[in-house]
């Protein structure tokens, strides 16, 4: 993080606000206008797209916050998501239980079995753990399909729509602004996690976990908490994304889809809660982007016609995160931050 | 007999595990990194191997070879346009580019080849061997010899060569080796190299026995057990692993399928991996890791 010139901070307290100046409040409160109004400036597809950001993105950040900021690699990610969804769906479907119950709740059990989870892992380190998250996860695949009683195996559920006091959100546009308000208390209460003791007690655990024990940091408890924060935020995205489809499915939470969550926080930066909306949005966004050009293509050179299909998708998503890792560790947040010292700096750019 | 029907087909299993768990533990020795991308080398090995047979017609003692040569130059090539860069980086940044690589690799062999079937030409007499009222099939013998053989090979190579000594060193400490004189640019090219062929020969075993298409990749996830198993840097570990797992899902899938209603076999792996891990964080051979601040 680089300090603006001519801002002097004389307390602490000033120095971790989140908006410490007039101008980053302007920035916020027009950003925040822009998101208000977004629903009438694009398509019903654009939104749907949008909505998609939004859930991606408090996955994202949950994960930031187990592997970004304590530094514990999962590569079950997916299967937390799959947890709140199908937890959320049941509460909504077989118990009429409306959003604020559903939400929480399946928040609530994902961590739950983030701590289930957490507690045996708490001797792993690294690749290990990485191994460990991920049978995690195949074996969450696999009691989803199998409990066909539960959880309509291949079958899958049906998730009513939201039902906010009465307002029935069966739209695009209605549903986002559901969404974008879970959406931004998450993000809210990611940045003060961070801020606080708890977050520099994670840093302290990924940069060097036994010196931060040394230091009075008490390694069962934060890590635990780590993954449990980290699951319960996944549980609230996955009851998001069970009211966006209204369909899930085991198919939806696989590995690949953990993996997908992995580059979204490498591609927006590790251990970054900004990063993590970048690279969340980025990942959402880039198949499209592909589409795009495959059409152009096509249309430019009629010999490439018909060549086209999720393949594509999934090789440039590959290669991303190749090339992201190699030329960009800091990913999305690194050079948004050097864009703006840049700007800030003008004329004299460094 | 059932039992020991389940056994000895577990076992004839766990050898082509073993097989690929060598490779995994080949690359984490030299490197101190998990190859995620193992399971599309061994498919992408099986897929040159079948092209060499297939269209070109070489006869399949020496597209034998040549695979192996392919595949030990793609591991050179990989190491050097992908892992070298990172050379340095944390290991977590080094996996998850092993990671993409994958999925760059398995999207792009299905852009190539298509995911339908193929059937690779097998080189073994079709009727199967029987012992002692027990049928195994000529390709799991061979599978089983040649894992042991790289064994004992790969035992002795770390054991003993002075190459060996090296990779074991970087894997070890990076720094650490490259102050002691460690060529690190030569040993990680030549772990890739090997770890490669390795997933080469790998490949050709499990594209006879199983059915040849861009899927046959997500067998490395399943060997992933295996590995845990028998501890991430130990070459006999990976075939006691290997063949542990074999037998174990094997059994799983004999005795409690009917219970629950199927792929029981596919998921008892992993439940086995996860358990182990709580029990032994390294494994049953692997190497403590000490630490100091």
């Amino acid at each position: 993080m680089a300090i603006r010139s001519k801002i002097f901070c004389e307390t602490y307290h000033e120095d971790i606000k989140l908006l410490n100046t007039y101008w980053s409040k302007a920035w916020m409160g027009l950003f925040i206008i822009g998101l208000f109004i977004l629903p009438f400036l694009g398509d019903t597809y654009m939104v749907y797209m949008v909505n998609l950001c939004c859930i991606a993105t408090v996955a994202a950040v949950g994960l930031n916050l187990l592997t970004g900021f304590t530094g514990q690699i999962s590569l079950g990610h997916a299967a937390f998501l799959a947890i709140g969804a199908y937890t959320g769906t049941i509460l909504s479907e077989g118990l009429n239980m409306p959003f604020w119950v559903t939400v929480p709740a399946g928040g609530l059990v994902a961590a739950a079995a983030g701590i289930l989870v957490g507690i045996p892992c708490l001797r792993l380190k690294g690749l290990y753990l990485a191994m460990a998250t991920m049978s995690f996860g195949v074996m969450v695949e696999y009691v989803l399909i199998t409990l066909k009683g539960v959880t309509g195996g291949e079958r899958g559920m049906y998730m009513p729509e939201v039902d906010v006091f009465g307002m029935v959100l069966n739209t695009d546009e209605s549903i986002y602004y559901f969404l974008l308000v879970i959406t931004a208390i998450m993000i809210v209460a990611a940045k003060n996690i961070v801020r606080t003791r708890v977050g520099r007690a994670f840093v302290a655990v990924r940069d060097r976990d036994i010196a931060a024990e040394v230091m009075g940091v008490n390694l069962t408890l934060y890590k635990v908490m780590a993954f449990a924060l980290s699951s319960f935020y996944a549980g609230v995205a996955g009851v998001m994304y069970a009211y966006v489809m209204g369909h899930i499915h085991p198919e939806h939470f696989t590995m690949l889809h953990s993996v997908e969550y992995l580059a979204m926080i490498i591609v927006g930066g590790l251990g970054s809660i900004l990063g993590s909306i970048f690279g969340a949005i980025f990942i959402v966004v880039i198949p499209e982007f592909i589409k795009i050009l495959a059409q152009t293509i096509e249309e430019a050179i009629p010999a490439m016609a018909g060549k086209y299909d999720d393949e594509w998708n999934i090789a440039a998503f590959g290669l991303l995160i190749m090339l992201f890792l190699i030329f960009e560790p800091g990913g999305l947040n690194s050079i948004w931050q050097r864009l703006k010292i840049g700007f800030k700096n003008w004329p004299f750019t460094y | 007999m059932y039992f020991l029907e389940l056994l000895v087909s577990g076992i004839a299993v766990g050898s082509l595990y073993a097989l690929i768990a060598m490779g995994f533990v080949l690359i984490y020795k030299g490197t101190g990194v998990i190859n995620f991308a193992q399971g599309e080398v061994i498919m992408v090995a099986a897929f040159i191997a079948y092209y060499l047979t297939k269209g070109f017609g070489i006869p399949f003692l020496l597209a034998v070879p040549i695979t192996l040569v392919a595949t030990a130059l793609l591991g050179a090539i990989t190491e050097r346009l992908v892992i070298r860069p990172m050379l340095g980086e944390p290991v977590f940044s080094v996996v998850m580019i092993t990671i993409g690589l994958s999925i760059f690799l398995r999207s792009m062999a299905g852009i190539v080849f298509g995911h339908h079937n193929y059937i690779l030409p097998n080189p073994f007499p079709v009727e199967p061997v029987h012992i002692a009222g027990i049928t195994l099939s000529h390709n799991h013998i061979w599978s089983m010899g040649v894992a042991f053989c790289l064994m004992v090979v790969f035992f002795l190579f770390f054991q003993y060569s002075r190459l060996g000594l090296g990779m074991r060193a970087t894997a070890n400490d990076q720094d650490t080796a490259t102050l002691m004189g460690v060529n690190i640019k030569r040993v990680y090219a030549l772990t890739w190299g090997i770890s490669f062929l390795v997933a080469g020969v790998a490949g050709i075993f499990l594209a006879n026995v199983m059915v040849l298409n861009v899927g046959l990749a997500f067998v490395a996830i399943s060997a992933f057990p295996a590995v845990i198993l028998g501890g991430l840097e130990s070459v006999p570990g990976a075939i006691i692993g290997g063949l542990a797992i074999g037998v174990i899902e094997n059994l799983a899938g004999g005795y409690l399928d009917q219970m629950v209603g199927g792929g029981i076999k596919d998921v008892t792996p992993f439940a086995v991996l996860f358990l182990v891990l709580m029990i032994k964080p390294y494994g049953l051979f692997g190497t403590k890791e000490v630490e100091r601040v």
